[in-house]
């Protein structure tokens, strides 16, 4: 039974297979409109998540499929001490494809293990978010027409930030990738995905702390929010936590086409003036999340 | 020090100095029926050091449990006291239910009926990550 733990789960085919229905899906909305007719998502969040799990539900309504599920633990059995395994065992029987989220890292490679039908991670505590990495794809995809040769900067959290983890890690089998890392001292992308992702592939890539300096250079400018748990002393949050938002001003020397990119959702990382600005793509991102997924549905359910 | 020779069973040799009570913990020794010498520090002409153990008995042994903690080792196999086989080992692909993820906030710290099992990702450098959360645990072995 196929299911999607990892970005990385995924050929590069595969992807671009996503690709082309979640497109043909936003050309021609109608067509796909009976495709899950008779089909159930169950939707298992053992946590709480506004986007990804009405963006999953609204998906599979789209598809004209139904959905059935639970949106935090305590409404599930989890909350009587039943097993991830059992509930996915259990909720292959009333579903056809599953979507997990769920707070411990593993959960949903767990329930894939157990379930009979396909089981989609949703975000996986600091793990992985595969669909939020779809998402960022369909978005670069729409915006720059392929993902080679371009020059990608993430700014913000790189030590915590598992969507920044995972988006390097898809990018790094496109040719001609560049990746700026921009972050303070304190959240740099861990050593291990610099040797495993970046190294290991001959991705070139820069770190600094430097955000002005950086802008000009990117083509695509992937955000993140600067948390203040993150750090050990409020001190350091404090003064550290203006240097990364961005302003209108910072944009001055910024490609023309560059695209802004943020997974949602934001503080004040991004200044809301940003928001009428054309190269603005977040919430761009948003709804290429329900397209892809309804494109990992139609895959997963055999039925594309 | 001399230790008599077995007659069922198998002598772990070659074992790095320092790392024969690990394999015996490992493999849970002291709670096996059967006669087992733990040797450390045992003179040796290719090694300076090593240890040696010896189990007289042929219960089943995990060989990845060696080969994870010390893949330099041989095993030796005994039957009616004579040397009947040589294994050399090498670092396993796969560890289950031998070493623990340390992740707080992997499943398998709230589930604790699942395996451990652990993914050998990186052999030059030895690492073996979690299947379940891929955190890295790096084995003793360097």
């Amino acid at each position: 039974m196929r299911s999607l733990i990892n970005i990385l789960d995924l050929s590069v085919e595969e992807i671009d297979e996503l690709i082309k229905i979640a497109c043909d899906i936003i050309d021609h909305p109608d067509k796909y409109s009976e495709k899950c007719r008779g089909k159930k998502l169950a939707t298992l969040f053992f946590e709480p998540s506004t986007r990804t799990r009405l963006s999953f539900e609204a998906a599979m309504m789209e598809l004209g499929g139904n959905v059935l599920g639970f949106s935090e633990a305590q409404s599930s059995s989890a909350a009587k001490g039943e097993s991830v395994g059992d509930t996915a065992r259990t909720v292959s029987c009333y579903a056809d494809i599953i979507a997990m989220r769920h707070p411990k890292e593993g959960a949903p490679y767990v329930a894939a293990s157990r379930a009979t039908v396909p089981v989609i991670n949703a975000g996986d505590g600091g793990h992985n978010h595969p669909t939020q990495t779809l998402a960022d794809l369909l978005t670069i995809y729409r915006e720059k027409g392929s993902f080679n040769d371009l020059t990608v900067g993430f700014c913000g959290d790189l030590k915590f930030g598992r969507t920044v983890h995972s988006l390097i890690e898809a990018l790094s089998r496109y040719k001609g990738i560049k990746v700026v890392l921009i972050s303070p001292e304190e959240l740099k992308l861990p050593s291990y995905v610099k040797k495993d992702v970046l190294k290991a592939n001959g991705i070139p890539y820069e770190q600094t702390t430097d955000f002005d300096s950086a802008i000009p250079s990117l083509d695509i400018l992937y955000m993140t929010r600067v948390q203040k748990e993150r750090f050990f002393n409020e001190e350091d949050y404090l003064r550290l936590k203006d240097s990364y938002i961005l302003e209108p001003s910072r944009l001055e020397h910024a490609k023309k086409d560059l695209v802004i990119m943020h997974p949602l959702p934001r503080v004040n990382e991004i200044s809301t003036e940003i928001d009428k600005d054309p190269r603005a793509h977040y919430f761009d991102q948003v709804a290429n999340g329900k397209y892809m997924r309804e494109a990992l549905i139609l895959k997963f359910l055999g039925i594309m | 020090m001399r230790v008599d020779g077995i007659q069922n069973g198998i002598v772990i040799d070659h074992i790095k100095a320092g790392r024969g009570m690990e394999i015996y913990d490992l493999l849970e020794l002291k709670d096996k029926d059967c006669s087992v010498a733990l040797m450390i520090n045992v003179v040796s002409s290719k090694m300076g050091r090593k240890d040696i153990i010896k189990i007289d008995s042929d219960i089943p042994v995990d060989y990845d449990v060696i080969g994870y903690v010390d893949p330099g080792a041989t095993i030796n196999t005994i039957k009616d006291g004579k040397l009947i086989g040589k294994t050399n080992l090498k670092l396993p692909k796969k560890l289950v239910n031998v070493i623990k993820c340390k992740n707080p906030r992997c499943i398998t710290s709230t589930e604790q009926e699942l395996d451990q099992i652990f993914r050998l990702t990186d052999e030059e450098n030895k690492i073996y990550r979690c299947i379940y959360c891929e955190t890295a645990a790096k084995s003793k072995q360097k």
